[in-house]
This record gives C-alpha cells, structure tokens and sequence, in this order.
C-alpha cells in the first residue's frame, strides 16, 4: 500500500484525554516548562468529569475537626476490601485537600459552610462528611476550572482527535497515532513521553451512565503496547441509575440524594437497607432507622445509615430486592427524599437531580420518590502503575484517573475519583515531565508502525458488505450486562468469553459507509477493536478471580477469601492473547497497618 | 409505539437539504434517541455531536423546529403526534456535516478573555468566601458551554462580520463571573468587555436567556451588570450629570 499523508506534532509530552486527570496533567506537565499536547476525543470541557455531581473526597476537616488523612485513608483501603495499592491510597488521602484548595486559587466555587470555608457533604463509606461540592454539578465546576486555568498555561490542544495506537521505539513508547474525527485524516504525534488519562470502559455494558467516549482506549492502547493490566474484574455498578423511561435508563442518580438525607425502599415502603450489613461493616453501621436518622447530624453518638454503605454493598441489595420480587414498577427500587427534606432544600442541594427527573421522567423529586438501579459506572482496574510517578510498567507511558488502576481496590468510594483524578493527574504530569527531561538519544518513530496503524483505520472502508458496527457494538452490551454483570459464575464468563471471541470475528469484517469526514459508523466501527479488548479482559480477569469481593461477585464463589485478598490478577498481552497470572500485593507498612487495628 | 417522521439536515461543505426518516418510537424518547436509532439502523455515517446525554456537557445543541435545544434534553412527546420535526444545525456556526458544526469561534473567544488573578490567601493558606456573595457567580458557573445562546444571538446570527469584534453572551457571562468573584483583583477586564468582546453592539433582546437550558439569567445577571460597570468606568458620571442636565434645561 501506498504510503498514507498524515500531519506530524511533537512534544516532549503529550496527554490523552482531557477530562479532571488529563487536564491537570497537562497544567502540571506545562508548569515543569516542556512542551505540552493535550489530545482529547470530544471537544475540550464535554469529558465525562462533567457529569461527575456529588463532590472531591478530600479530608479538609472543615465540618468535622476530627477527619484527616489517616482516617481518609482507613475509609478507601476499607471501601475497597483492602485490595487497593496501599502507597496511591495514601498519597491520594495525603494530597487531596491541597489539590480541592489549588482548584479554589484557580477559580473553583465550592459551596460554603457558614464561616466561609469549603462545605463538605455525606457521601458512601465516608465516616465524615468530607466532600468538597458545588450543589450536585461539582464535576462541572472542575472541569471548567481546570479547563480556564490551562488554556492559558500554553498548551496546545488538539479537539474531537482519537488515538487508536501508541507507538514505540524498542521498549519504551515514543508518541501515538490517531485520527482526526472531522476530517478522518491521519495524525502522528511524536513524543517523549505519553501520558493515558482516557477514563473507563462502561460502553461495553448496555445500562450504563457511560457515554460513547468510553471505550476503552487507554487501557487497550497500555495493553497492546505491552503494559501490565490490573483488576479488570471489578467493575462498579452504581446503585442509582434512572430506569424509567427506557431512553434514560443507566443515567445517574447521584448518591448525594442519600448523602443529603435520602433513603431506598422497597415496594412494601421498607427502607431494605438495614436487611443487608454485611460483618464488615456492622460495627460502624446503624442497625435501626432512628440512629440511622440521627447520624447526619450527630456523627459521635451514632453509627451510619446502611444508605451510605459503599456502592458495591448497595447495588448487590437492590439486585436482590428487584429479584425478591419487592421491585418498583419498572424493575428498579425507590429513592425517597420528598418525605425526608423540605422542597426548597431539595431544589438547592440537588438542583440538576429535580431539572433531570422533572425533564427526562416527569417525576418532581420534591413531591414522588424516584424509581432507581444499578447502572454500570467505573472501572476499579485498569493501567498498572507504579503509585509515585504513575508510570506503567512500560517505559515512558504514564497513565492518571479511572484508565489506572490500584487506587480503589475492589470498590471505588463515591468522591474518590474526582480527587485521584486531580492528584494523580498532577503526579502523572510532573514525572511525564521529568522522564521527557532525562530523556537521552534522538526521539525517532518507526515509519512502519504509522503506516500499519493507518492501514488499520482505513479498512472498514475498503471490505465490500460486511456487519453493521452498531450491531456488533450492542450485542457486546448485551453480553456484558447479562453474562458479565453485578453477579457472576463461572459458566456465564465462559460463555461470555466465547461470545467476545465471536463478536471479534465479526468485527473483522465491518464495513462502513460513507466518508472519512465527520463520519460516526466509522469512528463507531475503530472504537469496537479497544471496546471488544476490554470487555475480554474483564471477562478473562472476572473468571479467574473465584471468591467475591467489591465490584466483583461470583455466586458460584459468594464468600471473600483471604488468600484471593493478597493477590492482583494481572493481565498481558502475548501473541494477541491475554495471559492470565495473579501476582503479590504490596505490602504495606506496619505504621499504616496499625491504622486498621485501632477500630473496627 | 408511535411512528416519528423526522426531517434531519443532511450534507456537507456547501450542499445540504432535509431528508426524511421513519423512526419507530419507544416511551419517553429524547430527540437524540431518534437520532441514534436513525444512526444505528437507517444511515450510519449521520453526524452528530454528543456526549452525556443528560443535559450537562452541552455537545448536542441543535434547532428542533427552527428553536435551539439539546437534543438529549428535548423529549417527543412534546410535539403533535404525526407532524414531521425537523432538526438541523446550530446556524451560526461554520457548517461541517449533517448536524456538526464548526464551534472553534467559542474557544478563541474563552482564550482572549483576561482570567482570574486571585489574591492572596489568608495566613492559613485557604480563603473565606461567603455563600451569599458567591450565589449568583455560582448561577454564572451553571454553564455547560452548549453555545445555544450564542447561536440565537443576533449580532453574530446574521452578521459574520460581528465576530471578529464581539465575544457573545456566554462570554459576557464568563466575564461578570470572574468580574465578581471575590478572588479576583484584575482592573482591565471591564476594557476588554468594552473593546474587545463588544458589549456595546447588544441590545438586550434576551434571546439568549430564553434558550438557555440551564435558565441562567445572562441579560438580567451578567449582561445588564456589567453594562453598567462598563458605563460607570468609561463615562465620567459628572460629566453624564452636567449633559443631563443640559438637555432638561434645553427642553423647559
């Protein structure tokens, strides 16, 4: 084949993705003094941190004194059943409160405590009230922060660009390749080092609060380049999506509903959650409503509401109110917070809950309970890295927020992404950086990768008949969500696995329509190859792993096994295969340890 | 199940018209929906601009029956049954294909305004704000970036020539916000809202406010505020009062 055209920038850095962690990795990256390029899949300011709503878990301690780093800490390493890279949960508790005050200097209004300070909210696993918010559109106010902020840090932003491959110079990655969606041209960026903040996976489910930007394109890029995978099998189904109507279905609810003083009922108006504490947490849970009630505003003398518990808890127990029979009329459960907290308070706290209900469902929050249920939301695994400087085990390639994984262990708490975003996203900059200063001998792209990424792209275009890309990327969510979903077993990932292999088959054989300008079957069409790798890997991990833990059940495995709690499973690729091994956690220290003994 | 006849811009470049799908429907659907069961099933290759599909990132503005809106956040059932909808691009902007336009404009603008210069903290390294002084910043800071208020303005609707002078009402905002903001210390923002983003060339005919989905009030808030900052800085009040007077004395 004929050479391809395609333009060429280089950068000592360059950053994929520009949603909190890009962004802030980018700002970092540029205030080290290299030369910075920010690519980024939609337009600048429309990733998916925009619809983050509840807040920045950050232990300010500017509504309970008592919280700090430590108890931070104790809160996500317990959240996430102790699996989580013990260093990155430390640095992210250390390092968040002075990452949500750099994002005041920079701009950001958080809402105020009656002093003027930062308010913090509930939210789930939290033992204070810790999140810094702005009503329930914190995501929002991030995004746009971060956004003003950089775009006079000279950076150059390349918009609505997405890459399909990374390129490499002998071990260590040297740039990427990608498209450019309104033309469809080839682009080359050529760089010392390459910095993954690409975000999740959730498009490979069908009820997901995912848009269609999640596909997987950090981790399979990692993957393909030859970068260890961790957790994949811990996928975090949020408790509360929208189920009704079905165009809705998987938007998210945020938890600040329960935060804020809302509770899940069930069809006979029992308010379930007290049937469903697991040991784990039956010390610091209240096992009845009146001491559930009065925890928001007395945290000393009471236990939390089990509403609170973290998300995976939660979502299992509406599972399996819905299957009990004891379901809301459209196969979900009930949301009250009309009959717990006046309108007025309701309007100001969670303003975009009642607009989203009132448009979408024409339900008024304020007067109807709301109709929710599990919604895939977060992937826990992802790019393995190393908790300091967010490099991967390939040389070069760094990787920040939801594409890395370790952070949250099994269980993401809510508000522990936005803060790893902006804490690992500035760690993930600064070392980029670093490593591209160190960087020794000519920074040189082998022509022959360009040109096989480039074929790759073209050709959906050039086979005749074929499959429709929209179909196979909607059977693959179909198999995801009944095979792969919040309960597990060992012959649904088999069969899932099996299913994946066939999809892939056919994805070979896409066609598309049409031109390379503008053109969304084919962008549809490139996005399945990393849709369809990540999907396999978390079959491929949610197999092997047989025990139940955090975002990952197996029924046929339902009980936690200490000696599954001491391993990661770990992912590869080898010979366009993923191999499977399970390898030691860190160890962590015995002054963190102690941490845990204390209370339980 | 309803059947939707939807009449959808289609083209490129310079050449585009309506043309007409057959959609069959499911309860609740967003014009958006139609849009992508179109997209799946009938042409693959149709354009469009989206993300959350929730009415928070502002990707899919559109004009629906010649009004904009977001597509995600425009359910059918709010048209008669039966009658064709149309849904073509947000005009304003430089046409790429089918439902995409070219919305560079917004971000040379965001880029020229004059950012925040914050003072310095307080001794403890943190800032005391109070809510009630940061409200109405905050209904500023509600914007999704959807730049459906840029589109129905029209001072750059009609008028290509306008742009190069004349920011825009998401602008006018962006700057009262940081204007306001208790942080801030700049001086030269109001010059750049007189010179630069042509706060001079609206007249107020709140078509922005009207089709902001988040009901910002931009005129009342942000564009009327900062108006009279701009009059209050660059015409001398004393001056204004001996004018005043000078006409009234005329017309006795």
């Amino acid at each position: 084949m004929a050479n391809h055209e395609y333009e060429t920038h280089e950068h000592d850095v360059i950053v994929i993705g520009a949603g909190g962690a890009g962004l802030r990795a980018a700002i970092e990256a540029a205030a080290s003094g290299v030369s910075v390029g920010l690519v980024c899949k939609s337009l600048l300011g429309k990733a998916h941190t925009v619809m983050a709503e509840g807040g920045i878990a950050a232990a300010l301690g500017n509504v309970w004194p008592e919280d700090n780093w430590q108890v931070h800490f104790r809160d996500t390493m317990r959240g996430g059943k102790m699996l989580n890279n013990w260093r990155m949960a430390q640095l992210h508790a250390q390092e968040a409160p002075e990452r949500v005050l750099e994002l005041e200097r920079w701009g950001a209004l958080f809402d105020r405590t009656k002093d003027g300070r930062i308010l913090q909210r509930d939210f789930g696993g939290h033992r204070y009230a810790r999140l810094a918010h702005v009503g329930d559109r914190t995501g929002l106010e991030m995004i746009r922060t971060l956004q003003y902020h950089g775009i006079h840090q000279g950076i150059d932003v390349y918009m609505e660009c997405t890459i399909t491959r990374l390129l490499k110079d002998g071990d260590r990655v040297v740039g990427a390749v990608g498209y450019w969606r309104e033309s469809g041209k080839v682009v080359v960026f050529k760089a010392k080092a390459v910095v993954l903040a690409t975000g999740g996976i959730g498009k490979a489910w069908k009820i997901t609060s995912n848009s269609w930007e999640y596909t997987g394109d950090g981790h399979s890029l990692a993957f393909w380049a030859g970068a260890d995978l961790i957790d994949m099998e811990f996928v975090q189904f949020h408790p509360t999506g929208m189920v009704w109507p079905p165009s809705v279905r998987g938007i998210l609810v945020t938890e600040g509903v329960r935060g804020d003083g809302g509770t899940l009922k069930n069809s006979e108006g029992k308010r379930f959650m007290f049937n469903y504490i697991p040991d784990f947490f039956k010390g610091e849970t209240a096992d009845n409503e009146e001491e559930a009630d009065r925890w928001y505003a007395d945290k000393k003398n009471n236990r939390r509401t089990p509403d609170l518990l973290p998300r995976d808890e939660v979502a299992r127990a509406i599972n399996s109110e819905v299957k009990a029979g004891r379901g809301s009329p459209h196969g979900g459960v009930f949301l009250d917070i009309c009959t717990r907290r006046p309108a007025d308070y309701i309007r100001k706290r969670l303003p975009s809950m009642y607009h989203q209900f009132k448009e979408l469902a024409g339900v008024d929050i304020t007067a109807e309970p709301m109709e929710v249920g599990p919604t895939c939301h977060y992937v826990m695994g992802g790019v393995r890295v190393d908790a300091d400087t967010t490099q991967s085990t390939v040389k070069g390639l760094f990787a920040a927020g939801e594409v890395a994984g370790g952070m949250h262990g099994s269980n993401r708490l809510g508000g522990n992404s936005l803060s790893d975003l902006l804490v690992f996203g500035r760690r993930a900059g600064l070392h980029a950086a670093l490593y591209a200063k160190n960087y020794s001998g000519a920074l040189a792209v082998d022509t022959a990768q360009i040109e096989q990424a480039a074929r790759q792209m073209l050709a959906p275009f050039e086979r005749s008949g074929g499959e429709n890309p929209y179909a196979i990327q909607s059977e693959l969510q179909e198999t995801m969500q009944t095979l792969v979903g919040i309960i597990r077993n060992e012959p649904e990932l088999k069969e899932a696995i099996k299913r994946i292999e066939r999809l892939k088959e056919r994805a070979r054989k896409v066609h598309v329509d049409g031109h390379r300008q503008y053109n969304p079957g084919w962008h549809t069409a490139l996005d399945l190859e990393s849709l369809l790798a990540v999907a396999e890997c978390s079959a491929v991990a949610a197999l092997e792993r047989k025990e139940s833990r955090g975002g990952h059940t197996r029924d046929d495995h339902p009980y936690t096994d200490d000696t599954w709690g001491k391993v990661n499973v770990v992912l590869r690729f080898k010979d366009g295969r993923v191999e499977v091994s399970r390898e030691p956690l860190p160890e962590m220290p015995a002054e963190l340890k102690a941490l845990f003994q204390e209370r339980k | 199940m309803p059947t939707f006849t939807m009449h959808v811009f289609r083209g490129e470049g310079r050449t585009g018209g309506f043309t007409e799908y057959k959609v069959e429907g499911d309860p609740g659907m967003v014009v958006l929906d139609v849009i992508h069961r179109i997209q799946a099933t009938q042409a693959n290759d149709l354009a469009v601009r989206w993300n959350c599909k929730a009415g928070k990132c502002g990707s899919c503005s559109a004009e629906i029956n010649g009004k904009p809106r977001l597509m995600c956040m425009t359910r059918m059932e709010l048209f008669k049954e039966g009658q064709p909808i149309t849904v073509a691009p947000i005009r304003t902007f430089p046409w790429i294909r089918d439902l995409v336009t070219d919305v560079s404009y917004n971000y040379e603008k965001a880029r020229q305004l004059p950012p925040l210069r914050p003072k310095p903290p307080e001794p403890d390294g943190t800032y005391r704000m109070m809510q009630e002084d940061i409200d109405r910043i905050q209904e500023f800071h509600k914007c999704i970036e959807c730049f459906l208020c840029q589109d129905v303005c029209h001072v750059i609707r009609d008028h290509e020539e306008n742009k190069k002078v004349f920011a825009g009402p998401r602008f006018f905002i962006k700057a009262a916000g940081l204007d306001m903001h208790p942080l801030d210390t700049r001086t030269d923002r109001t010059e750049f809202v007189k010179n630069s983003a042509g706060i001079g060339l609206c007249n107020i005919t709140k078509c922005c406010t009207e089709v902001c989905p988040e009901h910002i009030h931009i005129t009342d808030n942000g564009i009327i505020p900062l108006k009279e900052r701009v009059a209050d800085d660059f015409y001398d009040p004393l001056t204004r009062l001996f004018r005043r007077r000078g006409s009234r004395t005329e017309s006795t």
